[in-house]
C-alpha cells in the first residue's frame, strides 16, 4: 500500500518566499487607507501618516533588541536553580 | 429560593461529591456543575443576602451586582470549558482541588465583606497548590512549596491591611476604598501579589508551566483575575495602579520574548495581560473600569485557549520546549488552528475579542489624554504580537521540523478549544451581548476605521519585525533570572552569608575567649604569685649580690615552692598584701 504523502506545505522554500511576499504587501497595504481617511488624534502625532506602523516596527525592534541586551545579564543555565 | 443560592457554595459543596462518582459520570458531573453555576448566576438579582453573624461581624456572602455578575460569567463558562478539556482525566483529587479553587474564586468575586473575601482567598491559594502538586514532579514539587509561601505572604499582608483599615474604621464593607494610608496600602499589596505584579509577580512564571495539563489551563484564569476584580471593586482610580500596570505589559513581554518553554511564554503573557486591566483600573475612568472588566473576561477565554492548544501539544508530545518542538503543522491543525485563533485574539486583532475589550483600555487612556499611558499600551500592544501573537505559534507549530509526529489530540480537548475560539471570534465580530453585563453602560464603537487601519498597521509592521529578527529570537536552552532568584537562591547566599559572618563570630569568640582569654586567665591563675613574686625579687637578689647559678638556684626554689604552696609564710603573706593592694588600686 502506498503511504500518504505528508503535507509539509509550509515547509516548502517557495511557499515561505510567497509568505514574505504576502507580508511585506500587507504592511504597505495597510499605509494605504492612511491616504484618504481623516484621522482623529488625540496627541497630535497620532494623526501622521503611517504613524502606527512606524510605531509597530520601532516599538518591537527595540523591544526585540532590549530583551537581547538584558539576557546577557539575565540568560543562565536551565539547571542553575538544581545546582 | 434557588434563585439566592451563592453560587460559591454549589461549586465547593459539589466538589464534595466528587468522589461519589466514578468514570465518565464523574467527568460529566464536574462538566454539569459550572453550567449549573453560570444559570444560577443568571438568575440573581442585585441586592446583598446571605447575611450571617460571626463572631461579631455581619458577613454577606453574596453580594450582587453587575461587577460581581459579569465576573461570575466569565469563572464559570471557563470552568465549564476547562472541565470539558479535562474529560480524559480520571484523577478526582485534581477535580475536587478545581472546584475548590474555582468555588472560591467565586466567593472572593460575591463576597460583600471583606472578612468573608479573605476567607475564600485564603481557600483558593491552599486549593490551587495542589493543581501544581498534582504533577507529582519534583520541580513541580519545589515550586508549590514557593508558590505557597509566596501567597502566605500576600494573605498576611491583606489580612493585616484588613485589620488596620477594619479597625479604623469599623467597617467591614469592602467598596471603593478613598484613604490611602497603611493599612489600604498593605491591602493594596497583598491583592498585587496575586495579580501577579512586579517583584512580587515570580510565583506565576514559576508554578504554572509545572501544574499539570489541565491544572495550567485552570489556573491561568482564576487567581490574577480575582485581583483584577478586588481591583475594579477596591482601588478604582488609584494612578499608583497605572503605573504598577504600564510596567507589567512591558516587563511580561521582555520575559516572554527570551523565554523558551512554551507554558512559561504563556505564564509571562499573563502578566503582560493583567498588566493593561491594573492600568484600566488606574485609569479609573467608567469606561477604563468597563475595559478592565471586558478585557478580563476575553482574556479568561483566549489565555485558556492558549493554555488549551499549549496542553494539548504536551500531552500528545510530553515536550514543552521551543527548542523540542516544531513542525507540528503537520500532525496537529486543529490544535494549530484553534491556537492561533487564540493568539490572534490575544494580539487583538480586528474581529476577535481582544480587540473589542482592550480597545476600551487604550481610548480610556486617550480620552484622558494620557500620553504616556496611551504610548506604553500601544507599545506593549505591538509587543504581544511578538511574543504570544507569533511566536507561541510559530515555534511550536513551525520553525523546524523536530521529527514529532504526535498525531491530533483526544477529541474531548478539541471540542472545548473549539467552543472558547468560537467566543473569540462571537465576542470579536459582536461585542453587545458581552458589553452588555458590563459595570457601567457602554456608549462605545470598537470599529471604526481609524481604529481598524491603525491596529492593522501596529500588527503587521510587528510580525515584519519578528520575522526580520527571527535569527535574533532564536531559541536557546537557557532560562531567565527572574526575582523568584532572591528566595531560590538567594536563600542559599543568606545562609552562606550568615555561616560566613555569624559563624565566623563565633569562630573568632572562641579563638579568643575560650581557648585565648581562659587559657591566659588559666596560666596567670596559677603562675601569676610567681611572677610577682621574682619580678620583685630578681632585682632585690641581684642588688644583694647574687649572681649566676646561685641566683639560679634560688628562683629555682621558689618556683617550687610558690607552685606547690609551700613557700614560706613570710613570701606569702607579702604576697597577699600586694594582691589586695592591686585590688584596692582598681577598685
Amino acid at each position: 500500500m502506498k503511504q500518504k504523502k505528508e503535507f509539509d506545505y509550509f515547509d516548502r522554500p517557495e511557499t515561505i518566499k510567497k509568505l514574505w511576499i504576502l507580508l511585506y504587501v500587507v504592511c504597505v497595504l495597510t499605509t494605504v487607507p492612511d491616504f484618504f481617511t481623516e484621522r482623529h488624534a488625540y496627541f497630535g502625532i497620532d494623526g501622521y501618516f503611517g504613524f502606527f506602523a512606524l510605531l509597530g516596527f520601532i516599538s518591537c525592534a527595540v523591544l526585540i533588541l532590549f530583551s537581547k541586551l538584558i539576557a546577557l545579564v539575565l540568560k543562565t543555565k536551565e539547571d542553575y536553580y538544581d545546582r | 429560593m434557588i434563585g439566592d443560592f451563592p453560587p460559591a457554595a454549589l461549586l465547593i459543596l459539589g466538589a464534595l461529591l466528587v468522589p461519589f462518582f466514578k468514570g465518565n459520570a464523574r467527568n460529566w458531573y464536574v462538566i454539569i456543575l459550572p453550567a449549573l453555576a453560570f444559570y444560577l448566576i443568571s438568575q440573581l438579582q442585585p441586592g446583598s443576602s446571605w447575611q450571617i453573624h460571626f463572631f461579631g461581624f455581619d458577613l454577606t456572602f453574596l453580594r450582587v451586582d453587575k461587577l460581581s455578575k459579569v465576573f461570575g460569567y466569565i469563572f464559570t463558562l471557563n470552568a465549564f470549558a476547562a472541565f470539558i478539556y479535562s474529560f480524559y482525566l480520571k484523577d478526582s483529587t485534581q477535580h475536587m482541588a478545581a472546584l475548590f479553587y474555582i468555588g472560591s474564586a467565586l466567593g472572593v468575586v460575591f463576597a460583600g465583606d471583606m472578612v468573608s473575601l479573605y476567607f475564600f482567598w485564603e481557600v483558593m491559594a491552599v486549593a490551587s497548590t495542589f493543581l501544581i502538586l498534582a504533577r507529582k514532579t519534583e520541580k513541580a514539587q519545589g515550586s508549590a512549596m514557593r508558590y505557597i509561601l509566596v501567597h502566605i505572604f500576600g494573605g498576611l499582608c491583606l489580612l493585616a491591611g484588613l485589620v488596620i483599615y477594619i479597625n479604623q474604621t469599623g467597617s467591614i464593607a469592602f467598596d471603593a476604598m478613598t484613604d490611602r494610608n497603611l493599612g489600604t496600602y498593605l491591602i493594596l499589596i497583598g491583592i498585587l501579589v496575586n495579580a501577579a505584579a512586579p517583584p512580587m509577580h515570580a510565583w506565576l512564571p514559576d508554578s504554572y508551566p509545572e501544574a499539570t495539563v489541565t491544572g495550567g489551563v485552570i489556573l491561568s484564569a482564576y487567581t490574577t483575575k480575582t485581583a483584577v476584580y478586588t481591583l475594579i471593586r477596591g482601588f478604582p482610580g488609584w494612578e499608583i495602579l497605572i503605573v504598577v500596570g504600564c510596567i507589567m505589559t512591558i516587563y511580561g513581554i521582555i520575559y516572554a520574548l527570551l523565554e523558551n518553554d512554551m507554558r512559561r511564554i504563556l505564564a509571562y503573557s499573563i502578566i503582560n495581560q493583567v498588566g493593561f486591566m491594573v492600568t484600566g483600573v488606574g485609569i479609573g475612568t467608567m469606561m477604563s473600569l468597563n475595559g478592565a472588566a471586558a478585557h478580563a473576561f476575553c482574556h479568561i477565554i483566549y489565555k485558556a485557549l492558549l493554555w488549551m492548544s499549549a496542553g494539548s501539544v504536551l500531552y500528545m508530545t510530553g515536550k514543552s520546549k521551543c527548542t523540542d518542538l516544531g513542525g507540528l503543522y503537520k500532525t496537529m491543525p486543529w490544535t494549530l488552528i484553534f491556537g492561533t485563533i487564540g493568539a490572534l485574539a490575544i494580539s487583538s486583532v480586528p474581529a476577535t475579542s481582544g480587540f473589542t475589550s482592550k480597545s476600551l483600555i487604550i481610548d480610556g487612556a486617550s480620552h484622558e489624554h494620557l500620553f504616556w499611558v496611551w504610548l506604553i499600551l500601544e507599545i506593549a500592544s505591538a509587543g504581544v504580537f511578538l511574543h504570544a501573537g507569533i511566536k507561541f505559534p510559530y515555534f511550536v507549530f513551525f520553525a523546524k521540523d523536530k521529527g514529532l509526529r504526535p498525531g491530533e489530540t483526544n477529541k474531548s480537548m478539541l471540542i472545548a478549544m473549539g467552543f472558547l475560539a468560537f467566543l473569540c471570534i462571537f465576542l470579536g465580530l459582536y461585542p453587545k451581548p458581552l458589553y452588555d453585563i458590563l459595570p457601567y453602560e457602554v456608549h462605545y464603537q470598537a470599529y471604526t476605521i481609524n481604529h481598524v487601519v491603525a491596529q492593522l498597521q501596529l500588527l503587521s509592521l510587528s510580525a515584519l519585525v519578528f520575522f526580520l529578527f527571527l535569527k535574533l529570537l532564536k531559541r536557546t536552552e537557557t532560562i531567565s533570572i527572574d526575582t523568584d532568584w532572591f528566595y531560590r537562591k538567594g536563600g542559599r547566599l543568606f545562609y552562606y552569608l550568615m555561616d560566613k559572618s555569624l559563624n565566623g563570630v563565633n569562630r573568632f569568640a572562641n579563638r579568643v575567649f575560650a581557648e585565648g582569654l581562659a587559657g591566659f586567665a588559666g596560666r596567670m591563675s596559677r603562675r601569676g604569685p610567681e611572677i610577682f613574686t621574682l619580678g620583685i625579687l630578681i632585682p632585690l637578689w641581684s642588688v644583694s649580690g647574687l649572681k649566676g647559678e646561685k641566683l639560679q638556684g634560688r628562683i629555682e626554689t621558689t618556683r617550687a615552692a610558690l607552685q606547690t604552696g609551700t613557700a614560706p609564710v613570710g613570701i606569702g603573706a607579702a604576697l597577699a598584701t600586694i594582691f589586695l593592694v592591686i585590688i584596692f588600686l582598681l577598685t
